[in-house]
């Protein structure tokens, strides 16, 4: 038994009465939820036989052939998808500024807890432990809670259109998301190292730099990379809320039905993300 | 990735890699007018501060909180049928895009396709991936303005939109998931003469399973995220609202509805982590 795990829920959960009863639990839930969300959401595929569904269609395909494929509208967008790949990347520097240090914060075996802190007070330990851990991460949860175009908009009330605003939400949301992670990758590392050198006479800053920092260095510069990816993505689509870039040629060619225009951008938007995840690919490649 | 598949670079590549991100940096930092003195220097940060204080206090009338209340509902149950239709759309295009299923690996070793037969099943995997990268390179909020040109306006076409673009997401993670999975039980199966319909369903998938229950959930919480934006194209939530209140400058409304989003996103979050927990 013990040399056999089981994956198998049903055996996993034979310990007690109440786990026993959480698949069957799960599953009614689950289906009861999932009813009363089709009728929220009002799906109702009959509208795709209805009036004009499949004839507008037709019509937003037949648009998107030829492509715009002109030199004058491509010199017009090289602008916006520069600007997009600009955003996403100042927006993921300003996420890494915002999410070392709350994430450093938010680490419990930084602050307060384990081997660095054996030797500090009990007071100590909460005023300068715990009452920052614990803002941080409501700081860093409120940040990254609040998806990012939200935060565009208001960062467009607050300091007017164009690619700030979406740097700044980029900045913020993303912060959030990597202060998270970081303070979870610092506090999964080892602790072997760690006490080795606390017990060879290290100092804290000593441990920090020679036990944390190499053990958790690959998966944060790993993870940093995978949001930058999302960030392109996402800078992409600020722009539906005014905060430039390609997203907001998107939203006017959508709206003004040049649907050959939108297929020329979604093309330019695809080759940006690709040529993206693929040097943030080569890179983790090499760190990992 | 396997390493020895990636090219090790020498030792002048971190700096040459860092170099090259101080130019982006720079060159990103001029081209997006970035004003940080400015924003916390006097004027930028006052005018932050006002809007700010302007957001409070949230409007807690029965009509502010009953609307909020219905989007984030409404935004929830977007997020979970058009999560749920994603797996519907990705799972079956993932087989198809799934090379150790269709051509190649042990599936085939024992029982060759022909010239033919293969070349129909590499056409096949081609036009899967191509499918797949088609769904997930258009964003969530375009597929959200193309189905709402199709079928109107309403929750349903941001459902659509999560489905398209969630299901050729997860129609690629699905996929490398299948790719991945431990040989060692297929070899076995086929040792007893199992066919290949057997051993995708009694040596592939279980293995896969955990990972498709992971990897949903965690689309699950981009989702909830997305469907909420789904309304400031017309597509219902608290999008709708929130777009509507900070066109119409209700301040203390917005606040609100930014309070059900945080509610809503956490409570999203915080299932999805149980269920992980509960069934991965």
């Amino acid at each position: 038994m013990a040399r056999f795990p089981s994956a198998r829920p049903a055996d996993r959960f034979r310990a007690s009465g109440s786990k026993r009863l959480f698949p069957y639990l799960f599953t009614a839930v689950f289906a009861a939820c999932v009813v009363f969300s089709v009728r929220e959401a009002q799906v109702d595929p009959r509208v795709f036989l209805e009036g004009d569904a499949l004839g507008n269609v037709a019509k937003f395909v037949r648009g998107m052939f030829p492509p715009k494929l002109d030199v004058e509208f491509l010199g017009l967008m090289a602008g916006p998808a520069i600007e997009t790949v600009q955003i996403s990347v100042m927006g993921t520097a300003i996420a890494i500024a915002l999410g070392i240090p709350l994430g450093l914060l938010a680490t419990s075996s930084l602050t307060w807890r384990g081997v660095l802190h054996e030797r500090t007070s009990r007071t100590g330990r909460w005023l300068l432990g715990v009452v920052p851990y614990a803002a941080s991460r409501a700081v860093l949860s409120v940040f990254r809670s609040i998806p990012e175009y939200v935060w565009a908009f208001m960062f467009v009330r607050a300091v007017g259109l164009g690619p700030f605003p979406g740097v700044l939400a980029i900045g913020v949301a993303y912060g959030g998301m990597l202060g998270k992670v970081y303070s979870e990758i610092l506090e999964n590392v080892s602790p072997r190292p760690l006490e080795t050198l606390h017990a060879a006479g290290a100092s804290r800053v000593g441990v920090i730099l020679y036990g944390l920092v190499p053990q958790a260095l690959p998966n944060v510069i790993a993870y940093t990379l995978y949001r930058w990816e999302c960030a392109i993505r996402a800078s992409a689509i600020l722009g539906f809320v005014g905060a430039g870039g390609l997203g907001q040629q998107i939203e006017l060619s959508m709206r003004m039905f040049q649907f050959d225009e939108v297929l020329t951008l979604l093309a330019i938007l695809f080759a940006l993300v690709a040529s993206v995840d693929f040097i943030s690919g080569r890179i983790r490649g090499w760190v990992a | 990735m396997a390493r020895g598949a990636v090219a090790r670079p020498g030792r002048a590549a971190p700096l040459l890699v860092g170099v090259g991100f101080a130019a982006l940096l720079a060159w990103s930092w001029h081209g997006t007018a970035v004003d940080l003195p400015g924003l916390f220097g006097g004027e930028g940060l006052r005018q932050v501060a006002t809007y700010v204080v302007k957001l409070f206090p949230p409007d807690l009338s029965a009509g502010a909180w009953r609307d909020a209340a219905t989007g984030a509902v409404e935004t929830f149950a977007i997020s979970l049928i058009g999560s749920l239709l994603a797996v519907c759309v990705g799972l079956p295009l993932s087989l198809l895009a799934t090379r150790t299923l269709l051509y190649r690996g042990i599936l085939f070793e024992a029982r060759r396709p022909g010239p033919g037969a293969r070349a129909v099943r590499v056409a096949l995997y081609a036009a899967g991936k191509a499918v797949l990268n088609l769904l997930r390179t258009i964003p969530e909020i375009v597929w959200a303005l193309i189905f709402v040109f199709m079928v109107g306006l309403g929750p349903f076409p941001g459902v659509l939109a999560l489905g398209f673009h969630t299901g050729g997401v997860l129609g690629k993670l699905f996929g490398e998931v299948l790719e991945d999975v431990d040989p060692a039980p297929l070899e076995a199966l086929q040792a007893t003469g199992a066919s290949r319909f057997a051993i995708l369903v009694y040596g592939v998938l279980p293995q896969a399973l955990p990972q498709f229950v992971s990897y949903a959930l965690y689309r699950w919480e981009v989702n909830i995220r997305a469907a909420a934006m789904m309304g400031f194209v017309g597509a219902g939530g608290l999008g709708q609202r929130i777009h509507i209140a900070i066109s119409l400058f209700q301040e203390h409304q917005l606040m609100t509805l930014i309070l059900a989003i945080y509610a809503i996103v956490t409570l999203v979050d915080a299932l999805s982590a149980f269920l992980r927990a509960r069934l991965v």
